[in-house]
């Protein structure tokens, strides 16, 4: 075997890191994204979510009933965003529009004044177990807290002086996996999309033969729809087979219309196609097609709700969460699967997917004449 | 006048700041074999490109079969085949499957028999559907040139269609070549190799985007004014600088085992061979400059401003 040449070796090394210097986009992945990760995943990323909005139905109008409710605010877990009657509260949490709705029911400031514990129904939307989880426990230990300085006869009571009933809706046992598997769902779309696609048309220009195809009198418009048309076919299949693995492994409950979930799968697979096609005008390679897809996958991946609660990053975390199709497309599949949300419900989650995918092809059609220029 | 074919003035085009073609003109007339030729870097893919309408030029006027380069980039492009420079037929693709997709692109109506047929021509029947990847180069080439004449154009564009390829596979298809362009089609092809200049009716040098010289083999030489003779003898392997210090020699090339020298300075280069021909005893012998050291005259004159 041959001896072991420094000098050699040293070559090697300066070489790769010439390569890796030129290759401009590389260089600033390697250092950017572990600084943009650290401040955008370290600051946004909160699993014990507080400010959570919240609905109260208020029968019963009262000092005590006031009381709790300045509680919980006060507890920093609930934000009050009003009061409603009970039709409108069912529709703010199918909508996902609050995370609980608190029914103050007839009688309750009575009831309590006469030691007698009056009914107190928390709805929660539990489609995510874990965004509810900080906030059920501090209602717990809420009720002497709040009345034992207006009570002061009260000895420390040996039964509670409100008698909590609270509902997980949507997923009463707190399954994970009801959150989960659909969310996957999404996750998986959006990393097969992006990347395939990213992918296809950067083989092309990398093997020299995209010249010979622009030769052709093929349009832009033809190519990039008839590169994209098979990998929504395959987006569809993926989907069905998650959907199978869902319903007959998982027990994911399916309340909602099937066909109408597949519609709303076929624009986010939409979206995300189109984001791949426009990656992969701007890539000069498939590295560079794959980093920048690894490059919108973790922020997808973090900030969208699917593995931390969505309501537990800071505002200017969730503006960007906003932007990525896949935030808005997990509560259309939840919405869709667990609570069985309809098609009118769900045009406040789809308009952002159709708007990320206008900006998105705008972008992509502009710099795919110039690939050749 | 025969019809011109291709008939472009002016044209420009630059990417960021670099001028990589300059005011090329050119004219081609129908059925000819017009070579392309110029150092690397010179601007010869980019000019076939930008009369195959896969690029815009930036100024410049002309027309391409009749057609506006500048505006009929899409009917240009139904009536052109265009052969890379690099194989750019899909390697995951079968023969058959290559021809099919571009005949399909070119919307073809008789698509099967018009994939067949070039099959059968190529001779390639019984391997139709092995994988284009797995060719040979010269095969490789072979089924390039079949497929961009798929769909019958009328001016054909071939970027160094031979680079690579062995003398026997270059041979065959120089005669294809010039098969074509008895039956009337127009051929621009861009070339490095001599011999295949020499095989051309006419040709243009273009040097860092700029036209230098345009004409027959025959006129591009006579152009050039130079004068050159061929040195034999022992020991001229050892001469070639001493040669290049001559009065007069603006030349040297290596031609086997002897030596050219030229210039355009016939008299001053003549005295000066006639005193190293006293001194030496080498053998002296004027020839007729080749294209070869036409070429090469007009390559040192000219310098290289984009430094490439």
């Amino acid at each position: 075997m041959a001896r072991f040449s420094f000098s050699r070796w040293l070559g090697i090394l300066i070489k790769e890191f010439i390569q890796l210097r030129r290759d401009r986009l590389t260089f600033g992945m390697i250092v950017g994204i572990p600084i943009i990760q650290l401040m955008l995943f370290g600051f946004a990323i909160n699993s014990d979510p507080k400010h959570l909005p919240t609905a109260v139905v208020m029968a019963d109008p009262g000092p005590f009933s006031r009381a709790w409710v300045a509680a919980m605010r006060n507890s920093d877990y609930f934000t009050i965003v009003g009061s409603v009657d009970e039709r409108q509260a069912a529709a703010l949490l199918d909508r996902s529009e609050v995370q609980f709705v608190v029914t103050f029911p007839p009688g309750f400031n009575r009831d309590l004044v006469r030691g007698k514990p009056p009914t107190l129904l928390v709805e929660a939307d539990a489609t995510d177990p874990m965004a509810t989880g900080g906030a059920i426990s501090v209602l717990n230990k809420l009720g002497a807290e709040v009345f034992a300085p207006d009570l002061p006869g009260l000895r420390p009571p040996a039964q509670p002086l409100v008698d909590l009933r609270i509902h997980r809706r949507y997923n009463p046992e707190g399954v994970t996996a009801y959150n989960i598997v659909p969310g996957l769902m999404g996750v998986i779309l959006t990393m097969t999309m992006v990347l395939m696609t990213g992918l296809a048309m950067t083989r092309e220009r990398e093997r020299g033969t995209f010249e010979n195809l622009l030769a052709t009198p093929a349009t832009p418009l033809e190519v990039m729809t008839g590169k994209i048309v098979p990998y929504i076919l395959i987006g569809l299949i993926q989907v069905t087979l998650i959907l199978l693995a869902a319903r007959w492994i998982f027990d994911v409950p399916m309340h909602g219309n099937l066909l109408l979930l597949y519609g709303v799968v076929l624009v986010f697979i939409c979206a995300n196609l189109t984001l791949g096609i426009t990656f992969s005008s701007i890539a000069r390679n498939q590295l560079q097609a794959m980093q920048m897809t690894f490059f919108f996958f973790l922020p997808s991946m973090l900030l969208s709700g699917f593995m931390f609660p969505f309501r537990g990053m800071p505002e200017w975390a969730q503006a960007v969460g906003n932007v990525l199709p896949l935030t808005h497309f997990l509560v259309l599949v939840r919405g869709i699967l667990l609570k069985g949300n309809g098609i009118d419900m769900l045009w406040a989650q789809i308009w952002p997917i159709l708007a990320f995918m206008t900006g998105v092809l705008t972008i992509g059609l502009k710099t795919f004449r110039r690939t050749l220029d | 006048m025969d019809e011109l074919v291709i008939d472009v003035a002016g044209l420009n085009k630059r990417f960021g700041d670099k001028h990589v073609v300059r005011d090329l003109g050119l004219q081609v007339r129908k059925g000819e074999i017009y070579g392309f030729l110029g150092p690397n870097g010179s601007g010869k893919t980019t000019s076939i490109r930008m009369l195959c309408g896969l690029l815009t030029p930036d100024s410049g006027s002309g027309t391409c079969l009749g057609l506006d380069v500048l505006k009929d980039s899409a009917a240009i492009k139904r009536q052109v085949g265009y052969m890379t420079q690099k194989f750019s037929l899909w390697d995951d693709l079968s023969i058959v499957e290559n021809l099919d997709f571009v005949a399909r692109m070119f919307g073809m109506a008789d698509r099967r028999e018009a994939v067949d047929r070039a099959i059968d021509e190529l001779g390639l029947g019984g391997r139709r559907k092995q994988l284009a990847g797995t060719l040979s180069g010269g095969w490789k080439q072979r089924l390039a040139l079949a497929s961009c004449l798929l769909h019958r154009p009328r001016l054909l564009l071939l970027d160094e269609p031979t680079a690579g390829v062995d003398p026997k596979a270059r041979r065959d298809f120089w005669e294809e070549i010039h098969r074509l362009s008895a039956s009337g089609i127009t051929i621009l092809v861009s070339t490095h190799y001599m011999d295949e200049a020499e095989r051309c009716h006419r040709l243009a040098y273009i040097a860092y985007g700029n036209l230098l010289a345009s004409g027959t083999a025959d006129e591009v030489v006579a152009n050039c004014q130079l004068n050159t003779w061929e040195i034999a003898g022992d020991g001229i392997h050892g001469l070639a600088g001493r040669l290049r210090q001559l009065p007069g020699a603006d030349l040297v090339a290596s031609f086997g085992t002897t030596l050219h020298v030229s210039g355009t300075d016939r008299p001053r280069l003549a005295a000066s061979l006639q005193a190293l021909q006293k001194d030496t005893g080498l053998v002296v012998t004027p020839v007729a400059p080749s294209l070869e050291d036409a070429f090469i005259h007009l390559m040192q004159h000219t310098a290289d401003p984009l430094g490439n």
